[in-house]
């Protein structure tokens, strides 16, 4: 409970933080004075607001699609990024706006989602197929398979002249989060809900096949059911506001580290932490270079690889 | 009760379980003991659906395993297999609790944690209840994995080599402990076992296997006997009764 409190406390000052820097001005004297600041009030419900709603939603979900993967995949360091998830969904938004350009929003992603279920169950198939694999082989399959889906998309995109198109779908960047070009992220709040109903399941799948079979549940099922989820949220992320890397690796490893691997308690763990963890970055992002920006995503990269790097010295060397 | 009928897994061109045919005796515990590559695990784990069969079928209490849904058979069956080598951080009571799961999905009553705490306490693990299995010695995991198939409450018990691992002492322990569990419970155990004197001080039943079939079964003074060993085991071994007990010497 004390820790809750806490975490909620955290979560609650970088929010308003986010809320009050930036470019513009915005302060508390400007919203709340008896005539509010017109400007001001328009920056924060335009441009403000979407933001950290966007932030929170991405590392919310994202953070828990890892713990997802970590679970069907039976491995602590894989996550979209490190699957070929994330590189699948943008070739899929780069097929999309190849070949039909003219598609809304939700279409793109409806295709973004198709080839991110099918390179993430690639993976899952390419796992199945080593024999002895240790803990270490899992992510550099997944890294493998990612470099060469991206080298795909990197040919065609070079070809017809959109690499910047998809070096922004690839970095995370939330400059650029309006009223309006956002929302579909709030899809991913009910597909965090979602693995949080199914969190037993998730839990037993962790625990291998044999055991949720024992158990009276039907293990390709929830497979199938994780996959969907973190597809579908890696395609929402990408769409809207770019990947972010790492980030669905650490957070769930360091709440296993202190919470262990029941999903039921952990996911609102990883939520909490995910949203914390990329409000951090973006305001890091937003305050170095004042008044320009460098992408949270960037710095989601920088922080995360060197705890990366830490987990899989510290981790790695038990479980591999 | 659990009947295979003419049950076969093929490999390719290998036949690991060749054409099995038997009836599991219903309480008590049954040991199938056999050489390396006998089918024993692969018997037991196409007996309680986790492996598919190549051809035959096995029937638990009358029920089909393969056309049977999973949630009815786990309440009547649990299996623990040897591939509990990874090691999630869950606490012994949460991996216990998941022995519920069939009856409850994920909703327990205080019922359940009631059997959720008699299973911790048989197997001897009320001191370490809230410790992470990862942060726990093999053999104080092994019996976390078997006090969830206790708490499970099944009908039928199967666990393939339940002493892996374990040294003499929670060898010993163990076995005692599903001894106890098969005479206070009712329930019927299942094991494959790999020692010999284990299975003879312990089961009430034995089926030897070699090369996919069942060679020999009966009450453990039938089996301890060396021309049955030597058929099974092609190794001299000398059977000699202390205390009551049949037991085998085969060191040298």
């Amino acid at each position: 409970m004390k820790r809750a409190f806490a975490a909620a406390a955290v979560l609650v000052t970088l929010a308003v933080v986010s809320l009050l820097i930036g470019a513009s001005d915005v302060s508390w004297r400007a919203l709340f004075a008896p005539e509010p600041d017109e400007r001001a009030l328009q920056v924060l419900v335009i441009s403000r607001l979407p933001r950290l709603f966007a932030v929170m939603l991405a590392g919310t979900s994202l953070g828990v699609a890892g713990l997802i993967m970590q679970m069907i995949a039976r491995n602590r360091f894989v996550e979209p990024t490190t699957a070929g998830t994330a590189e699948s969904a943008s070739l899929g938004l780069l097929t999309a706006a190849l070949l039909a350009p003219g598609l809304p929003v939700l279409g793109k992603m409806l295709v973004a989602t198709g080839f991110a279920l099918a390179g993430t169950a690639l993976f899952l198939l390419v796992l199945r197929r080593i024999p002895l694999r240790s803990a270490l082989i899992v992510p550099v399959v997944g890294l493998i398979l990612g470099g060469i889906i991206d080298s795909a998309t990197t040919f065609f995109a070079y070809r017809y002249d959109l690499l910047q198109t998809v070096n922004a779908w690839t970095t995370g960047d939330f400059s650029t989060v309006l009223r309006g070009r956002y929302e579909l992220l709030w899809v991913t709040l009910g597909l965090t809900c979602a693995a949080y109903t199914a969190a037993d399941r998730f839990t037993v799948a962790g625990m291998g096949e044999t055991f949720t079979t024992n158990l009276g549940l039907n293990y390709p099922r929830i497979v199938a059911l994780g996959l969907v989820i973190v597809s579908l949220v890696t395609a929402m992320v990408v769409v809207t506001v770019g990947m972010i890397p790492f980030l669905g690796l650490i957070v769930p490893n360091l709440v296993s580290m202190v919470m262990g691997d029941n999903a039921r308690r952990s996911i609102p763990w990883v939520a909490v932490s995910g949203a914390g963890f990329v409000l951090l970055c973006d305001i890091v992002g937003r305050v170095v270079r004042h008044p320009y920006e460098i992408p949270g995503g960037t710095i989601a990269g920088v922080i995360g690889s060197v705890l990366f790097l830490y987990l899989l010295l510290k981790r790695g060397a038990r479980v591999g | 009760m659990i009947e295979a009928k003419n049950v076969s897994k093929r490999y390719g061109e290998t036949l690991v379980v060749d054409g099995v045919t038997l009836r599991l005796p219903v309480g008590g515990i049954t040991s199938i003991i056999g050489p390396n590559g006998a089918g024993k695990s692969t018997l037991l784990s196409m007996m309680s659906r986790v492996m598919p069969m190549s051809s035959g079928n096995v029937l638990v209490d009358g029920l089909d395993v393969t056309t049977t849904p999973g949630d009815t058979l786990a309440k009547r069956l649990a299996i623990l297999r040897q591939d509990n080598h990874l090691t999630a951080r869950l606490t012994v009571r949460e991996l216990v609790a998941f022995g519920r799961y069939p009856h409850t999905q994920g909703r327990p009553t205080a019922q359940d944690r009631e059997h959720v705490e008699r299973a911790i306490e048989h197997m001897g693990l009320s001191a370490l209840a809230d410790r992470f299995l990862d942060e726990m010695s093999g053999g104080q995991r092994q019996r976390a994995f078997v006090a969830m198939v206790l708490c499970q409450d099944t009908d039928h018990v199967l666990l393939d080599e339940p002493l892996n691992g374990l040294d003499l002492k929670h060898a010993v322990s163990m076995m005692k402990r599903l001894r106890h569990a098969a005479d206070t419970l009712g329930k019927s155990f299942v094991l494959v076992l790999h020692d010999l004197n284990f299975a003879s001080c312990y089961s009430d039943h034995i089926v030897a296997m070699r090369d996919g079939k069942v060679a020999f079964q009966g009450r453990p003074e039938d089996i301890m006997r060396s021309d049955v060993l030597r058929a099974i085991y092609e190794l001299d071994i000398s059977v000699q009764q202390i205390d009551g007990d049949w037991i085998a010497t085969h060191y040298r």
